[in-house]
């Protein structure tokens, strides 16, 4: 035991030391400029940037290369990307107002946008000075409701929220109303999954409604937690990113989720379809921005820049497999052939029908604006507290549960009696004896 | 009669544990990029795997981590250990021993929001005198973090030896001329050395698994294996990881069989040496 | 002298800890009591308290899942502790690596796989051709959380069991014991501080746990690990430490009479 460790524990240490070797000498090679080598320190979504898979671009790498070569001279210093990754805008939001990270590239949602600018989080860049910006599609340019002037932020990624169905288990009639209802339809009860935050669940709700997703009128909350709680007894799970295990094995039947993820699911499952609700659905971008902390602004606008070009967007785009906001990137050749590999109609999914043709029966922003800046934040979250706490739990959680503490509690009282017990006793033997010796 | 049914009820339970690893490295050589649904073999994702610096940047890290924080609490905790066998104030015993639980009762989003934000007015105290930023002490808080949650894994691990052990054999050396601290290095510490592996194990285990604490306190240049697959749940997990969880689990397993072998060996070599005497 | 001398070693030895407890416990902590006692402004407020109310059914059901769990364990890991603790030494060892070594790979990763085998198109569902629904249920997460922590039971009872005396068997069936009798009158008591160890290191983690009810419950219903994950991340930090507080005050309270009703004698192992 003691040696296997300590074996193994030799071996990690020697492993980790020549990673550690390897890892230094990449970045060791600013001999020609006087100026150190600056780390551009890069926060984005996981899996979220084309990193060289088979054969593609590594973007980060390539921007690397493109500075080292063309404006290291100009800056006076070498770049190096440190590339990390979160999971959702909460998160990073957190990390970043704590003041635990500074980073010089994030990469937020819109409604996380507006909110990060209303507490200075972001630093104003105009995005309209960058040389490539031309390249991004005019309609995201028009005063963008989170950043009407363009100061704080370039899209990245945008795309919609719809409705995937597996077409072996759900009947076609069912599904070629295109509606919200097919995630309320008794016939797939625990077939269907529904989100597992509370934006997106109560979203689906709300549009299937025809309520504003943005309110701030509680009983309009109110009406949606109705429908979900409604919803409850036909949901198999309140899932995220488990959906795309759970609806390629056909676990489940039906599930609202990206049309940017459908491709790859219906890649790994030809059954399944995929449609816009017509009530309206969510419209989402992400997109570039410079927190206030960051230490090289210029660098991370030469960065936000070089992935504005061409090629490093279109290895972007595939290997994300949202929709694009460049329009250099719709255009090419490559793209489009790399993208309907995954799926034939992917084109029609993603650039179709803008946005405004998919919601032009929802009368409402079909954007998230954030609760926190809708001063809805906590009671909303009571209200989805309410829906995960209402069902019962089963009978037999609390009869087992009630079964093991009785049986611990009265084995420790019974030892405990017993040995009080026992001791008593000694004690009167001893004294017994005591007084036996003394009559002697 | 016995052993066989100690022998089948390890082998269910040992099923049982590793069904899911079995699963786990099956679906590390799918050819899909699917970790449900199985469409033929290949080892892409090991090749993948070797051709991103940025995964094994982090699986160095999460091994520096791992090993020096498994360290540091060891040593500390043993030592901790000891001590509070040795308090005779009830009180203080009692509290101590509470306080070191804390780190384990609260749940890890908890320890790690509290613990970030005892960094970061640590470094807001500093830096009115020396330039500091977060940065610059990330290392050593995710170091401090992780050694803290593991301190109780070794102590309760350590401290039930030491009091199954008493204080008669220690005495005995000491007797026999030892001074205090001979008798804990050469008698008490070799006794209860099962204990400390057990501990320093768990300690090292917990630090390579942990996600959540990380994640507050880790700083932006310091990212580890955990952070890194869990950053994929916005679009999924890749089988890539699934690869490197199954390359950790062969060497390890395959470094047990090794040492195993020469050890038993050896263990042969000294019983006929005995029997030769 | 003699005796004074060894007092001051051995005080020094646990200095470092109670050093590191107070920096990087108790310091860190009495930021949560802050949060937990003033509203989101800083103002002073007993608000957050007063509204636990509400979560006492979430806790509820977190409590009863990790009890049933930790009994689980206990039911499995007693067993197989005294399995290890009987075979050959050179064997033991193996055993318990092989018992750590899952843990070695990502949570994430090893619930996905769960996942991938239980779920209702998984793979014992298509080898079988059943239709058996297990993911989602509460049975999974509490076989979840005896997955996860079922070395954390096992550890520290081989740990007590190979320390006890070979001749003890002996010795007590000698003098007429039955099997039974020696494990119910010699083998569980000496044991017994293994036992509470490993019943803290499962019970506490398995009450606080948020990814396993997350992910194999199926999100329908919450732990208070993932109640109070939720308020941390959409920013209700007040309310998040509110909850962890009173918790942290009832598992002490409930592992201190715990440790009423245990063996006394070499109490003070957890609280």
């Amino acid at each position: 035991m003691k040696k296997t460790f300590f074996l193994i524990f030799i071996l990690l240490l020697l492993v980790s030391s020549v990673f550690s070797c390897t890892v230094s000498e990449e970045s060791d090679d600013g001999e020609e400029i006087s100026g150190n080598t600056v780390t551009l320190n890069v926060y984005n979504w996981g899996e979220y940037i084309s990193d060289g898979f088979d054969g593609s671009m590594d973007t980060n790498a390539a921007f690397e290369e493109y500075f080292n070569e063309n404006l290291a001279k100009k800056y006076g210093f070498y770049v190096k990307v440190n590339y990390t990754t979160y999971a959702t805008n909460e998160e990073m939001y957190q990390k970043i107002k704590s003041g635990a990270g500074s980073y010089d590239i994030v990469v937020p949602s819109d409604y996380m946008i507006q909110q990060m600018i209303q507490n200075d989080l972001l630093l104003p860049f105009d995005a309209t000075t960058l040389s490539n910006f031309s390249n991004v599609n005019e309609k995201f340019k028009d005063s963008p409701y989170y950043d009407p002037d363009n100061m704080y932020s370039v899209p990245y990624t945008y795309g919609m929220m719809g409705v995937i169905y597996n077409s072996a288990l759900v009947d076609e009639e069912d599904a070629s109303e295109k509606s919200w209802g097919l995630l309320w339809n008794e016939k797939y009860s625990k077939k269907i999954l529904q989100f597992n935050n509370l934006r997106d669940a109560f979203g689906s709700a709300m549009y299937y409604l025809g309520l504003d997703i943005n309110s701030t009128d509680l009983s309009v909350w109110h009406t949606a937690l109705d429908k979900l709680s409604e919803q409850k007894e036909l949901v198999q799970g309140y899932v995220n990113d488990e959906i795309f295990n759970k609806m390629t094995t056909a676990s489940a039947a039906v599930a609202p989720y990206f049309a940017g993820d459908f491709l790859t699911m219906a890649y790994q499952n030809e059954d399944l379809s995929f449609y816009y609700p017509k009530e309206g659905t969510n419209y989402f971008v992400d997109a570039m921005c410079i927190p206030r902390s960051s230490r090289n602004p210029e660098v991370a606008k030469e960065y936000i820049n070089f992935m504005l070009s061409e090629e490093p967007a279109v290895a972007n785009a595939l290997y994300v497999g949202y929709a694009s906001p460049n329009d250099l990137v719709v255009q090419n050749e490559d793209y489009i052939a790399g993208i309907s590999e995954l799926h034939e109609d992917a084109m029609d999914i993603l650039y179709g029908q803008t946005p405004d043709e998919v919601n032009a029966s929802y009368p409402y922003n079909p954007c998230y604006q954030s609760l926190d800046t809708l001063s809805m934040n906590d009671s909303v979250n009571t209200l989805w507290e309410s829906l995960k706490t209402e069902n019962s739990t089963e009978l037999w959680v609390h009869v087992s549960c009630g079964v093991i503490v009785v049986g611990v509690l009265s084995l420790a009282i019974y030892n405990t009696a017993i040995r009080k017990w026992r001791s008593k006793d000694y004690r009167r033997r001893d004294r017994e004896i005591a007084k036996a010796k003394k009559a002697k | 009669m016995k052993k066989y049914l100690s022998g089948i009820y390890l082998t269910l339970i040992f099923g049982i544990l590793y069904i899911p690893i079995i699963t786990l490295i099956f679906f590390s050589f799918n050819s899909a990029n699917s970790t449900a649904v199985f469409e033929g073999f290949s080892i892409k994702w090991y090749i993948e795997l070797f051709n991103s610096p940025e995964t094994f940047e982090a699986l160095r890290n999460t091994l520096i981590l791992a090993v020096l924080s498994s360290l540091i609490a060891t040593v500390i905790g043993t030592a901790a250990a000891e001590g509070i066998y040795r308090m005779r104030n009830k009180l203080a015993k009692s509290a101590i021993t509470s306080v070191t639980n804390i780190p384990m009762m609260n749940p890890d989003i908890v320890t790690g929001m509290s613990m970030m934000l005892f960094f970061v007015a640590v470094v807001a105290g500093i830096s009115t005198v020396f330039e500091l930023t977060y940065e610059d002490i990330g290392f050593f808080a995710m170091l401090i973090a992780h050694t803290t949650f593991c301190l109780p894994y070794v102590i309760l691990s350590v401290l039930p030896r030491i009091n199954e052990l008493g204080n008669s054999l220690t005495e005995a050396a000491q007797d026999l001329g030892c001074t205090s601290m001979q008798a804990f290095f050469k008698v008490k510490l070799p006794n209860i050395m099962p204990g400390v592996i057990s501990g320093m194990v768990m300690a090292f285990t917990m630090s390579l698994d942990d996600f959540v604490i990380s994640y507050f306190v880790g700083s932006s240049n310091f990212q580890t294996l955990p952070l890194l697959i869990y950053s994929m749940t916005k679009k999924k997990v890749t089988p890539d990881m699934y690869a490197l969880s199954a390359i950790i689990i062969v060497t390890v397993f395959l470094l047990l069989i090794i040492s195993n072998f020469k050890t038993g060996k050896k263990i042969e070599g000294r019983r006929r040496e005995a029997r030769r005497k | 002298m003699m005796k004074k001398k060894q007092s001051i070693i051995h005080s020094i030895a646990a200095a470092p800890h109670i050093f590191w407890s107070v920096l990087f416990i108790i310091l860190p902590l009495l930021i949560v009591v802050y949060y937990a006692f003033t509203d989101g402004e800083g103002n002073f407020s007993f608000e957050n308290i007063l509204s636990l109310g509400e979560y006492a059914e979430i806790f509820g059901l977190s409590l009863e899942l990790s009890v049933i769990a930790t009994f689980v364990c206990l039911i499995i890991g007693y067993p197989l502790a005294m399995i290890i603790a009987k075979s050959k030494p050179k064997h033991q060892k193996i055993f318990l690596m092989l018992l750590m070594l899952p843990m070695w790979t990502n949570l994430l990763i090893r619930t996905y796989s769960i996942m991938a085998i239980f779920d209702d198109g998984g793979i014992l569902n298509s080898l079988l051709g059943t239709t058996f629904h297990f993911i989602g249920t509460k049975g999974a997460v509490i076989f979840g959380m005896v997955y996860d922590f079922l070395p954390y039971m096992v550890l520290p009872i081989y740990t007590c069991v190979s320390k006890i005396d070979k001749h003890m068997w002996e010795a007590a069936s000698d003098l007429g014991c039955s099997p039974t009798k020696v494990l119910t009158k010699v083998i569980i008591p000496l044991s017994m501080s293994g036992v509470i160890s490993g019943v803290t290191m499962v019970l506490v983690p398995s009450i606080s746990t948020f990814y396993i009810s997350q992910k194999l419950g199926g999100g329908t219903f919450e732990l208070i690990g993932d109640t109070i994950e939720r308020q941390f991340v959409t920013g209700a930090l007040n309310v998040g430490a509110a909850i962890s507080l009173v918790m942290m005050i009832l598992i002490l309270i409930s592992l201190s009479v715990m440790n009423k009703f245990s063996d006394s004698s070499d109490g003070g192992i957890i609280v």
